[in-house]
């Protein structure tokens, strides 16, 4: 007998209550962010951080007052992350992450300059909340709300809310790529686009597997918001201000997939890949080709992990499932046992079994938010990596295609001077005065994107190391948790087993 | 007196695998002790080496050994049932085949495998998969000798000449498996004894006490089979579980030894935690798993007793209809009133038996669930220490190192 897995039943305060004009389709709203509620219920009632729809601030007034009440963790632990300053290293999948504990691994004695001159001011909160569907059919959109929350002087507000749909984010992407990209700088991937999934909550299906997919969804395009700002020079970036603060942003239509942009783009993509083929890089410095050899290493090994870590996600729902349906069948045993005190301790073993079961699909939950999501974010950021390294073999290559051209320039000169044009010379002369120029500026555009890269490719890796350990702590947390609980429940049951007479 | 497994960790390690009663409580009886003292796989078939140490005066020697196979084993329990003596008596039931495929297939699919994984890797996965294959093996010995030691114990059927053959006689005693056409037989044989179980199930029985019986029975059995099948499901996908994580424990640990940051020395603690899942799953499917199993089996034997007392109750009362009707008739009164007679008999010492043999039945059940789910939470309890103990000691790692 398959049995439905419900969610568990709406917290009291559910936040519904927005003074923004609300969508014809009320019904969907109020479903939505109340389902995402019960992740957040349940998961704090086993003290597990709630994966509630992102950090939420204690501004007394705020529209979310009545949620900080479901979400335990709130108030106390955000203090020290605005005063704490930098990087709060921690992609806030939970709000409980950007806990106390920071304070930990905050100051590495040695740091980079730039980082330094941000200490003191980089103070900013993002969230991503409040996904609400617009429109009707296949034309349907999810719309989120970003509120931006900072005391930098470069934003015109304190606080600043805007709304935003999946498009706009690829928009603010495909133009930091564009910009930034062949300068070196990691630019954050965004979140992949998904067809089936977007299809269903057009399609108007509530069902839990929707609801799932548009949580999902926001918590990824918060933690690529908070680490696109988390870049320095990105942070500064116009394009970067314009979506956190104008209320309209042009519709970015090049992110479709089958407009010109996009047609363009995969065209573009296919060159690059023939490209990187052909291009055959002298590399004289040991340290691009031991960094690129680590990625590739990186990059299969996370792979491998997501998989294993996304199919124990799949299989410990199933455990739990099934745990719960052992823990009945186990009940109506106690109840056909005549032997009463074996008939009580197969019913207290049966509520064992279901408190076990809840305990399950917790874990599950946090194995998928905290651990499976990181994974699949990191592993399309190496992807990121990798293409700025393709980028310095590119800038690589045009310097030496200039170098070639002066040649061939300064050979077709001196064959001219041969022949004796004096008028030809003339354009000769210049060309090659255009091409040393090009060649120097190819030398020094090289140069500087290898020094870009050392820099990025040091901020990664400590931010790497420090996401993960953060990520990995909580899960360990959350391990014990569990482990502690199921103490309680045995220690509770092996009385009882022992009082069969 | 016979232990049950009492140690989690040693179960997948190799040790002297003593006798395991797991499921019965057995009395020791020193005039009458049968053990398997060591057994053997080959190719498809497993033999097992009985061992019986006995005072009784009909056996030649006092200590011997035997060699048996499955075969055997079934061959001995149906000439148990096939026998009218023991109608009133449970059978104790039979032991289910050995199977290995599923672990074979298992190792096969590794040995064609081993090119695409490191050797490291392969090592593992071996050592995991015959571990698998070793405990699957254990149980399958077990349980044979749980069939053994319980018609040992019981006081009549230990006298059974065919047993005593079983034990001693030391050549093979040349018992084929059914062939098809007897395999159709033993179908057709139970597709009519169901029909007849029901009809049998029908008539109300006089005496409140196995009326009582019959319904629990019939109630308990449905459960315990649905029970059954939920915990294998359930441990199955355990199992599942936790293979996700010996993947994921190796994994973490070649990026460990690949990574340069000190990730890796949280990389090293985990993949013992995780062990510690696959022996979690391991204990409940000993613990719960087999328990609700065996008595599935001993529930149906249960449940054949009362059929047949049950119908020894019709064949009675239907020679009391004879016996009536020839009176009336005055016509072979002589034969019917033997007939009469005889089913009588028959139903009075099926009755009497039977009664004992269902209190037992029930105080080894109590006895054994009680034992079983004590030992299931203490091994729960001992492993989710022993996990917190890893993952705290990991975290504080983690944390002190800044």
């Amino acid at each position: 007998m398959s049995e439905e897995r419900e969610p568990p039943p709406l917290p009291g305060a559910a936040q519904t209550v927005f003074p923004e004009p609300q969508d014809a389709e009320d019904l969907f709203v109020s479903a939505a962010s109340a389902m995402e509620s019960p992740e957040a219920a349940c998961l704090s009632a086993e003290d597990i951080s709630p994966s509630s729809n992102g950090p939420r601030d204690d501004d007394p007034d705020d529209l979310f007052a009545e949620a900080t009440e479901e979400v335990s963790l709130d108030s106390p632990e955000r203090q020290p992350i605005l005063s704490d300053g930098p990087s709060p290293a921690i992609t806030p999948v939970t709000p409980v992450m950007i806990s106390p504990r920071v304070d930990v691994f905050d100051r590495s004695p040695d740091q980079d300059e730039d980082e330094e001159e941000n200490r003191d001011t980089f103070d900013i909160q993002i969230s991503v909340s409040d996904p609400e569907k617009v429109g009707d059919g296949m034309n349907a959109y999810m719309v989120y709300k970003v509120t931006t929350k900072t005391s930098l002087s470069i934003f015109s507000r304190d606080e600043v809310c805007v709304k935003r749909r999946f498009s706009d984010f690829l928009g603010l992407y495909s133009k930091l790529a564009s910009k930034y990209m062949h300068m070196g700088y990691i630019v954050p991937p965004a979140p992949e686009k998904s067809i089936v999934g977007m299809t269903k909550v057009k399609v108007g299906k509530e069902d839990l597997s929707s609801v799932e997919f548009v949580e999902k969804r926001r918590s990824a395009l918060e933690r690529y918001l908070l680490r696109t700002v988390k870049h320095p020079a990105l942070l500064k970036d116009p394009d970067v201000l314009q979506f956190l603060e104008s209320s309209e942003l042009p519709r970015a239509v090049s992110t479709q997939a089958l407009s010109g942009a996009g047609i363009l783009r995969m065209v573009n993509k296919a060159a690059d890949a023939v490209n990187k083929m052909t291009i055959k890089m002298n590399e004289s410095d040991a340290w691009f080709e031991e960094k690129q050899q680590q990625f590739e290493n990186l990059d299969v090994q996370l792979r491998k992990l997501h998989a294993s870590v996304e199919s124990l996600v799949c299989h410990r729902k199933e455990l739990s499932v099934n745990t719960a349906s052992f823990a009945k069948s186990a009940a109506m045993l106690g109840n056909s046992e005549d032997h009463t005190a074996l008939s009580r301790a197969l019913s207290q073993l049966a509520e064992v079994e279901e408190k076990i079961d809840q305990l399950h699909q917790d874990q599950s939950y946090a194995d998928f938010y905290l651990i499976s999501e990181l994974l699949g974010d990191y592993v399309r950021l190496i992807t990121a990596v990798k293409g700025v390294f393709d980028q310095r073999m590119k800038a690589w290559a045009k310097w030496q295609d200039a170098q070639v051209m002066l040649q061939r320039k300064r050979e077709a000169e001196a064959k001219l001077q041969y022949a004796n044009k004096p008028d030809k010379l003339q354009q000769a002369t210049d060309e090659i005065r255009e091409w040393e120029g090009k060649v120097q500026q190819g030398e020094r555009d090289f140069e500087q994107i290898s020094k870009n890269i050392r820099r990025e490719v040091g901020r990664f890796e400590k931010d790497r190391v420090k996401d993960f350990r953060v990520v990995i702590i909580k899960y360990l947390e959350s391990l014990v948790h569990t482990q502690q609980q199921l103490i309680k429940y045995w220690e509770a049951f092996l009385p009882e087993a022992k009082a069969i007479a | 007196m016979q232990e049950g497994l009492d140690d989690g960790p040693d179960f997948l390690s190799e040790e002297d695998r003593g006798p395991r009663a797991v499921n019965v409580d057995l009395q020791t009886d020193a005039t009458l002790q049968v053990d398997i003292s060591d057994a053997l796989s080959e190719r498809d078939k497993v033999k097992f080496t009985v061992h019986t140490k006995s005072t009784l005066p009909n056996f030649k020697q006092n200590e011997f050994s035997v060699v048996r196979q499955h075969e055997e084993f079934i061959w001995l329990h149906d000439s148990f049932v096939e026998n009218e003596e023991y109608a009133g008596y449970i059978i104790p039931p039979a032991p289910p085949r050995p199977d290995f495929d599923a672990s074979r297939e298992k190792l096969q699919k590794l040995g064609e495998g081993e090119g695409s994984m490191t050797k490291e890797e392969f090592t593992k996965m071996k050592q995991e998969l015959e571990a698998e294959y070793l405990a699957i093996f254990k149980k399958t010995v077990a349980m044979h000798e749980v069939f053994l030691c319980r018609v040992a114990a019981h006081p009549v059927l230990r006298k059974d000449l065919n047993f005593h053959v079983f034990l001693e006689y030391n050549q093979d005693l040349s018992v084929r498996g059914k062939n098809k056409k007897e395999k159709l037989e033993d179908f057709f044989k139970n597709v009519v004894k169901s029909a007849d179980g029901v009809l049998v199930a029908g008539v109300k029985d006089v005496d409140d006490f196995f009326e009582h019986e019959k319904t629990f029975l019939l109630e308990y059995h449905n459960r315990v089979k649905e029970a059954s099948a939920k915990s294998d499901r359930k441990i199955r996908s355990h199992k599942n579980a936790a293979d996700d994580i010996n993947r994921i424990a190796s994994t973490l640990y070649t990026l460990g030894t690949q990574d340069s940051t000190d990730l890796c020395k949280y990389d090293n603690d985990f993949p013992f935690s995780r062990k510690i899942e696959a022996r979690v799953a391991a204990d409940e499917d000993l613990k719960l798993a087999d328990l609700l199993k065996y008595y599935l089996r001993e529930s149906q034997a249960a449940k054949d007793l009362l059929y047949r007392r049950g119908r020894a109750l019709v064949d009675y009362e239907n020679a009391n209809k004879a016996l009536d009707k020839a009176r009336a008739k005055n016509k072979d009164v002589l034969q019917a009133e033997t007939t009469q007679q005889v089913c009588c008999q028959k139903f009075e010492k099926i009755s009497e038996s039977a009664k004992q043999e269902l209190i037992d039945f029930k105080t080894r059940r109590v006895a054994a669930f009680r034992k079983n789910l004590v030992e299931l939470a203490e091994l729960e309890l001992k492993h989710a220490k022993g996990n917190l103990q890893l993952l705290q000691s990991c975290l504080g790692v983690l944390k002190g190192d800044t």
